[in-house]
């Protein structure tokens, strides 16, 4: 294991995972395509966010880098080891260096549970700590979250949602992980509640140089938190690349469509973006679309896009899965301005 | 512009076994004609109640309108008699809300649950309803209308779903839309083909619309006024234009600074400390006080009442006010 900042601690390489669907008993067996071969790494202490809607598979590649899920084909690499086969045991030592904060801090926690046994939980698995001591570390995770020792002998009942998603980010950090997967941690959050516990997780990061694997549906969050930006489509990613790029300019159709699509919290910038509106709606991941995946959808496809499916290919230090990536002016910058009423003028 | 919807020191309270909530408590707004009137705040600021309370749907119990007056085209929706109350609903105020799966009927086509509404209110034919159905499904830009209508909600996308209780709440062409987080549950890309479609009806059908929302991108995209919300009281109001570039309320300048996330790349936000006071144990003076970076002694003390500062914005802060001490 090599001390350089480009060190990478997780990798999926060509994953895939099919879920089987049952229909009738004679008919042919068919499978949900959540994953399709999606690559990506994870470099220590960096951010990389994953965005798409329901159904592009981001909750999936969560579960199956966790190995919560067998992927059905693939392999994913954490801190160099192949764990894609890893026995339980071996899992259960790994797991040490990979955690996870959901979305719903109401379901994630045991409700019986004090909080100082949540948090505590982990350390009891992993550490051979004698309870006065096991009680001291998770004093100092509840202050390290923000909460307070006070807050050892309550229950999750007792506690605000952001309360709560603070204490599943202290049992995240219990056993000291170098990676930690946050699935829409802050999506069940009220606005004001949303900055602190995002405030938190970059004060964690900087102090403590984890890695995040930020899965997210909020494009203006995203832009935000991470480093670096994965944007998938139906199992695939369609375009990876820095945030900086990313803010400066997307390549695929896709990714132009989702960000200029996310609400702006300012009427002057609203009025001045062109938002482009797909027609219709993701297709059934059961039956994805042939060739490329979005070109039902596209504004801009040609014939070969339905015939052929682009690869993910490098361009301009980035990665993007597009026939016509890269071409001069494309994807065409959007022409009629976004129909926003409030903006630049008062009320009628 | 001639006022749809005027709310007069609304009050909304609910009996719980911890007490009394005052969900809702002394809230006057109004909304022009044709005018997207938003009312943002966090959960529990009371905003669903007043949309609740608009179509007289508070449960009761628990719940009660304490005080407070709502006319509707000059007639006082709180006073109406049951059968007058059951011809505004629907028809000429319609809602839509955040989950279409919980609102749609699973066992009738979506067919049937459009033509129900204007078989009551309009008491349209069987084939004039049918008619009118695929109209409508094609107004809120489902394609494949004739088919879809003999489907039922599980065979449609969320999107669809949403887009079936627009048809729905369209049906009879209602002045005042009321829309509970209408995008909340949908993604991105559906969102703003929803928001779009909403916007687009509007404009054609002259309606006024009531949007109830915590998400204020949407707000500035789409909303004429605001009115912001925290804990049961409005505590600013004004233009989308002048709120998002000016606003006064330290708790709207927190909630404003929160959301710019693009801006603030890789810097910590500026976050409101604290949580939502419980509503039964209410802070003595300003709700907003315990939370509050500006808070003077006063605001502990005594609540600060609305005052307009400038014309049309009225804020309920002792320092946005202009005191000192």
């Amino acid at each position: 294991m090599t001390g350089t900042p480009a060190e990478t601690v997780l990798e999926a390489i060509d994953l895939v995972k099919h879920y089987p669907v049952k229909q009738g008993l004679f008919a042919p067996a068919r499978h949900v395509h959540a994953l399709d071969g999606v690559s990506l790494d994870l470099k220590r202490g960096e951010t990389l966010a994953v965005v798409g809607e329901s159904g592009c598979g981001k909750s999936t590649l969560a579960k199956c880098l966790m190995r919560l899920e067998e992927p059905t084909r693939g392999r994913v690499v954490l801190m160099g080891r192949d764990i894609t086969r890893a026995d339980k045991r071996t899992l259960r030592a790994l797991r040490r260096q990979m955690q996870i904060v959901f979305q719903d801090p109401y379901a994630s926690l045991n409700p019986r549970w004090s909080i100082g046994a949540i948090v505590g939980d982990p350390i009891r698995l992993h550490e051979p700590l004698d309870r006065p001591a096991r009680r001291r570390k998770v004093a100092e995770l509840l202050e390290t979250v923000g909460l307070g020792p006070q807050f050892m002998d309550r229950h999750p009942h007792e506690l605000s949602g952001g309360q709560r998603q603070r204490v599943a980010i202290a049992r995240a950090l219990a056993v000291n992980p170098s990676i930690i997967v946050c699935d829409e941690p802050v999506s069940a959050l009220d606005v004001s509640i949303q900055a602190q516990v995002i405030n938190l997780l970059k004060r964690l990061q900087r102090t403590l140089g984890i890695a995040y694997l930020f899965i997210s549906h909020d494009l203006a969050l995203v832009q935000h938190i991470s480093d670096r930006i994965a944007v998938m489509y139906l199992g695939e990613i369609v375009e990876l690349a820095d945030t900086r790029a990313i803010r400066a300019t997307v390549l695929h159709p896709y990714s132009q469509a989702l960000f200029s699509a996310a609400p702006v919290a300012d009427p002057e910038a609203a009025a001045r973006k062109t938002r482009i509106i797909l027609a219709g709606d993701v297709p059934s991941p059961v039956d994805p679309p042939r060739g490329c995946r979005f070109h039902t959808r596209c504004p801009y496809r040609k014939d070969v896009c339905a015939a052929e499916a682009p690869a993910l290919r490098a361009l301009a230090g980035r990665l993007v899965r597009c026939h016509f990536a890269g071409e001069p002016g494309f994807p065409p910058a959007p022409t009629a301005p976004a129909a926003a009423v409030g903006a630049g003028k008062e009320a009628p | 512009m001639s006022v749809v919807l005027l709310v007069e020191g609304l009050s909304v309270h609910f009996r719980t076994t911890l007490g009394v909530v005052k969900a809702v408590d002394g809230l006057s707004f109004a909304i022009g004609e044709g005018e997207t009137v938003a009312i943002v705040g966090e959960s529990g600021s009371g905003k669903s109640t007043v949309a609740l309370a608009a179509l007289r749907l508070i449960p009761d119990p628990p719940g009660k309108v304490a005080g407070g007056r709502i006319l509707f085209d000059g007639q006082d929706i709180l006073t109406l008699p049951d059968a007058a109350i059951r011809a505004v609903r629907g028809r000429r105020i319609a809602m839509i809300f955040q989950d279409p799966m919980m609102a749609l009927n699973p066992v009738y086509t979506v067919g049937r649950q459009i033509g129900e509404v204007l078989r009551l209110h309009l008491g349209l034919s069987k084939r004039e309803v049918m008619a009118e159905v695929v109209e409508l499904l094609r107004l809120v830009g489902v394609p494949a209308p004739e088919d879809r209508a003999r489907q039922y909600p599980h065979n449609l996308s969320g999107g669809m779903r949403q887009r079936v209780m627009i048809a729905m709440a369209l049906a009879c062409r209602p002045k005042l839309l009321i829309a509970d987080e209408p995008t909340t549950a949908l993604d991105v890309t559906v969102q703003a083909q929803v928001l779009d479609l909403i916007q687009s009806l509007k404009d054609k059908l002259g309606m006024a619309v009531l949007l109830i929302t915590h998400d204020l991108g949407i707000v500035a995209e789409t909303a004429h006024r605001v009115i912001v919300m925290y804990a049961g009281r409005k505590v600013e109001e004004g233009s989308v234009a002048r709120i998002f570039k000016d606003p006064r309320h330290p708790y709207t300048q927190g909630l404003l600074e929160a959301a710019k996330w693009e801006e603030t790349e890789g810097a910590l936000l500026r976050e409101i400390p604290g949580v939502v006071p419980s509503p039964f144990d209410m802070p003595k003076g300003c709700s907003f006080a315990p939370r509050c970076f500006a808070a003077l002694p006063r605001c502990q003390q005594e609540a600060p009442a609305l005052q307009e500062i400038a014309p049309q914005r009225p804020v309920a802060c002792f320092v946005a006010q202009g005191m000192r001490t």
